[in-house]
């Protein structure tokens, strides 16, 4: 084991960390199977028998909720010989059959039988479930973890709750659902993915070519380097990234005039939905002014989930998930996929220039031992300092909690 | 136009489309579209309705418009740093004549790209909808099904 505490300092940590494989097994020890991982969205399992196949970690497991309405998380790996039992990505299913020798389990994971029971001496099938994780969720964030030892959700969560519940309210009106997701893969470590949700400073530089894109008014909404943003460390790992102020609380302001760009929207509303509830899906519509990054695979950040997953030392997959109006209105749905589309996936105008930026970063980690990455800007923001919208004190936030928990 | 000439122009037609977007004509393909054209590349390929649905790209006349501003305006680290591409286009099939002056062919697209050391390549099956327009033809609608359009993809800096 490496003295962690000798790679990352209060201020810089090392490369090694974007590079060095006995490191990135350890994290998958220490992190990902030791804390809440993010799994679903509840809106991804609204009935009994639906189920979603993820990862925790390297580990494939299965999402379910079963016909109890109790939502699971299980290893997708049957208990015989190890082969997953489901390889859709989604679907309702009454259980899970295992292809190779046909053991069936129901959907609460319980072994209900497999051919030719009577070659098993003293077999008690209530043993043979699937493998459980331990499962919690918060304002329709779903987690897992292997550690039965973890402290509640509600504590790991703590600070950042107020953040998400601010968060969920770009529902409009409505709750919130997952809308479909881009997919894509970095050849670099997942860290600097991590770092890259509290990162404004790179905005400016990374997104020019999505800012210039923009109508003026929603240009100006970008330009948030001296808009009284900050960076807040929200304890265990988690920090917030508030870029727009204005946009902290989706239910203030309400009789504030629509913005232009929102004229149409709200006109094709009119008649179908009263003015309040026009102008809070309108106020909604293109999401929330912050990041809220919890440690260590989510971010709610502006209008989407961006969840990250860890391959290899040296490549991560990163999703970004879109979220919308559950019952609301198609336009205003449609204008949530279409920003989506704007800015994320592999042919978005923003994120084939992150992940250049990321990939660059890992290309250049090999640069020699003596390389350090700065975490050192801004002042974090405090009960009696505003803070920095640049402030690399997400990061630091971050990095903290790795130290901690890889020593431990 | 009629029957097989018909088809033999727009194949010729579509060629001449790619041919544009490997060599970085984008200013002569944006002329290609009618002002209603969309230009697809869809997530889930049997979507019932792609507006309701997230795709990689759903582009009007005025995000084709942006699209090539960003690739050619040298703000961006990815389009500035851009891989090399080419493409092959080749199984064309006539899906559709009924109307005279509107023709929908589906084809097989394979794009190869070169970056950072890495060749990957992207295959689709591509859809046509080409409205006659005097000696030649204008795209109504052009959806590009990639085969790993489920996958995780990389960023592009190119256009399908």
């Amino acid at each position: 084991m490496s003295d962690y505490a000798e790679l990352v300092k209060p201020d810089q940590v090392h490369t090694s960390l974007y590079r060095d494989e006995a490191i990135f097994d350890e994290e998958q020890q220490r992190i990902f199977e030791k804390t809440w991982i993010w799994v679903a969205h509840e809106s991804e399992l609204p009935n009994p028998g639906d189920f979603i196949t993820t990862y925790v970690g390297l580990k494939p497991v299965i999402v379910n909720r079963d016909k109890k309405g109790v939502v699971r998380v299980m290893l997708n790996k049957c208990r015989h010989r190890g082969a997953t039992v489901c390889e859709a990505k989604k679907g309702n299913a009454p259980g899970f059959l295992c292809p190779y020798h046909a053991w069936t389990y129901s959907q609460d994971g319980a072994l209900r039988g497999m051919p030719l029971p009577k070659g098993y001496k003293d077999f008690d099938k209530s043993d043979y479930g699937l493998i459980q994780l331990r499962v919690e969720s918060y304002n329709g964030l779903i987690f897992a973890t292997f550690n039965e030892e973890a402290p509640s959700l509600d504590e790991f969560l703590g600070r950042a709750k107020p953040w998400i519940d601010l968060f969920m309210k770009q529902g409009g009106g409505f709750p919130v659902k997952t809308m479909g997701e881009h997919r894509f893969t970095f050849p670099g470590n997942w860290k600097i993915q991590l770092e890259n949700t509290t990162d404004a400073y790179h905005f400016p530089v990374v997104h020019k070519s999505f800012l210039t894109s923009l109508d003026g008014d929603t240009e100006e909404l970008f330009s948030f380097m001296n808009d009284g943003g900050f960076v807040e460390d929200l304890g265990n790992g988690h920090s917030v990234l508030v870029m727009i102020p204005s946009l902290v609380d989706l239910d203030e302001n309400l009789d504030e005039p629509i913005p232009e760009r929102f004229a149409d929207l709200a006109k094709s509303l009119e008649g179908r939905y009263s003015d309040l509830e026009i102008r809070r899906i309108c106020r909604a519509v293109s999401g929330a002014g912050f990041n809220v990054n919890l440690f260590p695979n989510l971010a709610c950040s502006m209008a989407f989930f961006r969840v990250l997953r860890p391959l290899a030392v040296d490549q991560t997959e990163i999703r970004h998930i879109a979220i919308g109006m559950d019952g609301g209105p198609d336009e205003a749905n449609q204008a949530r996929l279409r920003l989506h589309e704007h800015f994320q996936g592999p042919m978005g105008f923003g994120t084939p220039d992150d992940a250049e930026a990321w990939e660059r970063v890992q290309r250049g980690s090999h640069a020699g031992d003596q390389s350090w990455i700065m975490l050192n800007r801004g002042e974090d923001k405090t009960d009696d300092n505003p803070g920095d919208v640049t402030a690399e004190t997400g990061m630091r936030a971050a990095y903290q909690m790795w130290e901690r928990m890889m020593s431990a | 136009m009629s029957g097989n000439n018909t088809m033999q122009d727009a194949i010729e037609f579509i060629w001449a489309e790619v041919d544009m977007l490997d060599h970085g004509e984008f200013q002569d393909w944006l002329k290609l579209w009618t002002e209603d054209g969309k230009y697809v590349i869809p997530i889930d390929q049997d979507a019932p309705d792609f507006e309701n649905s997230l795709n990689y790209a759903y582009d009007d006349a005025a995000m084709r418009d942006m699209r090539v501003r960003r690739l050619t305006s040298g703000q961006s680290m990815s389009a500035t740093n851009a891989a090399k591409i080419m493409r092959t286009v080749s199984r064309f099939r006539l899906l559709k004549s009924d109307d005279p002056n509107v023709i929908t062919i589906r084809c097989a697209q394979n794009l190869v790209e070169f970056k950072y050391e890495k060749l990957r390549n992207y295959p689709s099956n591509v859809t046509y909808v080409l409205v006659k327009d005097g000696d030649t033809f204008r795209i109504r609608e052009k959806i590009v099904r990639l085969i790993n359009s489920q996958g995780a993809l990389a960023g592009m800096t190119f256009l399908l």
